[in-house]
């Protein structure tokens, strides 16, 4: 367990290599008890890597269709900086354009 | 007897002279209405365009105890803004937001109102929730942003939705206990804090903002930016 200021957590790549070490008894205990064919399982690793990498490029793709934009956000913005010019320029604060 | 909030909101600025008086003049529209008590930080850093003597105009204006003018004597970096600001806030909450324009305060009092309502320490704003969103993103720099969204919440499993937002509202001994541990430069700070937050078990919220990229063209992510980009990823992967 990793301390910081006296809280104790555990670090997160410690996670991450528990998570793997689970992957893999799973994978040698397949690999031994021959459910499957062994020259599948021997690819077992190459199938998750690639399905991992697929996913990722799905959702890079799927967030970028999906991706949130506001164009009305720009145009509000020009106005809210128009009455602030107005207000400031009135009260001697120098808004003069740069 | 309830403590009265006051929220300090530091404002790092270099060359903003016109951002500022803008910047200034919506938070006041956005909070002084709802009875917040707040405070603004201006930490410039030595801005040759005169951004220093719009604040002192401004002072005359609001008031010397509304706005704060702590400024440096050259550009020494974000983390550092923060950290010089924090030392002059007498708030007991923090907000950090850019002085471009990109983060409106007209969110602040939705940034509060989640603060108010969840009890939560941090409350970070969000550009890819529903109710957010971004103007003025080509496509490739939608396509990096969304590519290294994705690679971080697989490494890093941070618990929030948008890592490298700077538009942030902090309990303030909080940012004092998180911003000491932070080591990383620019937009990767702004990861490093947020994920070193959520590895403590602050309880972190997160209210949906828009952001209006007002610096067309030089939003450019060039090769070294990604670069830098992954090796924070890496660094953050190992040290938190």
């Amino acid at each position: 367990m990793t301390q910081f200021r006296g809280r104790a957590y555990q670090k997160h790549v410690l996670k991450i290599f528990s998570l793997l070490v689970v992957i893999s008894a799973l994978w040698i205990g397949l690999l031994q008890a021959s459910i499957i064919p062994q020259s599948h399982t021997w690819l077992l690793p190459i199938y998750f890597i690639v399905s991992l990498g697929c996913y990722g490029l799905l959702m890079v793709g799927v967030g970028l269709m999906r991706f949130p934009t506001c164009p009305q956000e720009a145009l509000l913005l020009q106005q809210d900086i128009g009455e602030a010019k107005d207000f400031l320029k009135q009260r001697g604060v120098d808004v003069g354009s740069e | 007897m309830e403590q009265k909030n006051k929220y300090s909101i530091i404002v790092p600025t270099y060359n903003e002279r016109l951002n500022i008086a803008l910047i200034v003049y919506l938070i006041f529209k956005h909070l002084r209405s709802r009875d917040v008590d707040f405070e603004i930080i201006v930490v410039d850093d030595g801005s040759p365009d005169g951004t220093q003597e719009v604040v002192k105009q401004l002072q005359k204006l609001y008031g010397e105890d509304h706005i704060l003018l702590r400024p440096r004597p050259k550009k020494l970096g974000l983390g550092t803004a923060y950290i010089h600001g924090l030392k002059h806030a007498s708030g007991n909450f923090v907000v950090i937001m850019d002085a471009d324009l990109s983060h409106h305060p007209k969110y602040l009092p939705s940034f509060i109102k989640k603060q108010l309502e969840t009890g939560a320490s941090i409350v970070t704003g969000t550009r890819y929730s529903k109710g957010g969103g971004v103007h003025g993103w080509n496509l490739m720099r939608k396509l990096t942003s969304r590519g290294a969204n994705v690679l971080a919440q697989t490494l890093l499993w941070p618990g929030v939705s948008d890592l490298t937002g700077s538009f942030r509202l902090y309990r303030k001994s909080v940012l004092e206990d998180v911003i000491s541990s932070c080591v990383s430069k620019g937009y990767v700070f702004q990861m490093e804090m947020i994920v070193r937050a959520s590895r403590e078990g602050y309880h972190i919220e997160e209210v949906p903002i828009t952001f209006v990229d007002r610096v067309f063209g030089s939003s450019k992510l060039g090769g070294s930016e990604i670069v830098e980009y992954l090796k924070g990823l890496v660094y953050l992967l190992v040290t938190t």
